[in-house]
């Protein structure tokens, strides 16, 4: 049992340093991202890792208070990427 | 070894699967040179990266304390919303000239992605100008 927790615990650890690595590159892309696509999706999939480390922080903690944060979060992903795509298409977000 | 420690177990898998994926979807995103072929390596983080850390949620609160199917909510929003905002950002990428040109279609007629109002003047322009 306790064996079996240690080896959670350690991958917990490498989530949340893989999850943490993985927002500070996807910043590295967002600086250096040559077009607006580019920059779209790095804004998106940090979207996505903050959404990864919210839940690693909920499994981490034992709370089931997270549950809302992730799916707002999720939500609001979802349509600030809807947004900045119809804004760069068309140049105006509701017609 | 009881119930309890293969769950114990489960969650590591479902973390390191999580963890794994989030680290090819990164590699990619950087490691890549071309606008579209950038796009498709992040949204395997969206979906099977995001799904099985939600699934090690899952897991874990059926372990340690109540149980519920919560997660379940988010992974279906997730899967139904990665694949169009991949497919915006393919739109945005093929509007502002990041990839190769679109091939000549079949007929002769346009694709709908670039068709534009501008460009196409309509039988109902004038009205549309008017008012």
């Amino acid at each position: 049992m306790t064996q079996a927790l240690d080896i959670m615990n350690l991958a917990m650890v490498i989530a949340f340093v893989v999850l943490s690595l993985g927002q500070i590159m996807t910043m590295v892309r967002l600086v250096i991202g040559p077009t607006p696509g580019d920059r779209i999706l790095a804004l998106d999939t940090m979207v996505i890792y903050a959404l990864g480390l919210i839940v690693l922080l909920g499994i981490s903690q034992g709370t089931r208070v997270y549950f809302e944060v992730s799916l707002l979060v999720a939500m609001l992903g979802f349509v600030s990427t809807v947004a900045y795509a119809r804004f760069v298409l068309r140049g105006d977000i509701i017609e | 070894m009881t119930l309890d420690v293969i769950a114990i177990y489960a969650v590591a898998l479902c973390l390191i699967i999580g963890s794994f994926f989030a680290l090819v979807g990164v590699i990619g995103l950087l490691k890549f040179n071309d606008s579209m072929t950038r796009l498709h390596a992040p949204t395997k983080v969206g979906t099977v990266g995001i799904g099985a850390l939600l699934l090690a949620s899952m897991i874990h609160s059926f372990t340690f304390g109540e149980g519920s199917f919560h997660e379940l909510l988010i992974m279906a929003f997730l899967f139904v919303t990665a694949p169009i905002s991949a497919h915006f950002i393919a739109k945005v990428n093929i509007h502002k000239g990041a990839c190769d040109p679109l091939p000549k279609p079949p007929q002769d007629d346009t694709w709908s992605t670039l068709k534009s109002p501008e460009h196409q003047p309509g039988p109902d322009s004038p009205t549309k100008s008017s008012t």
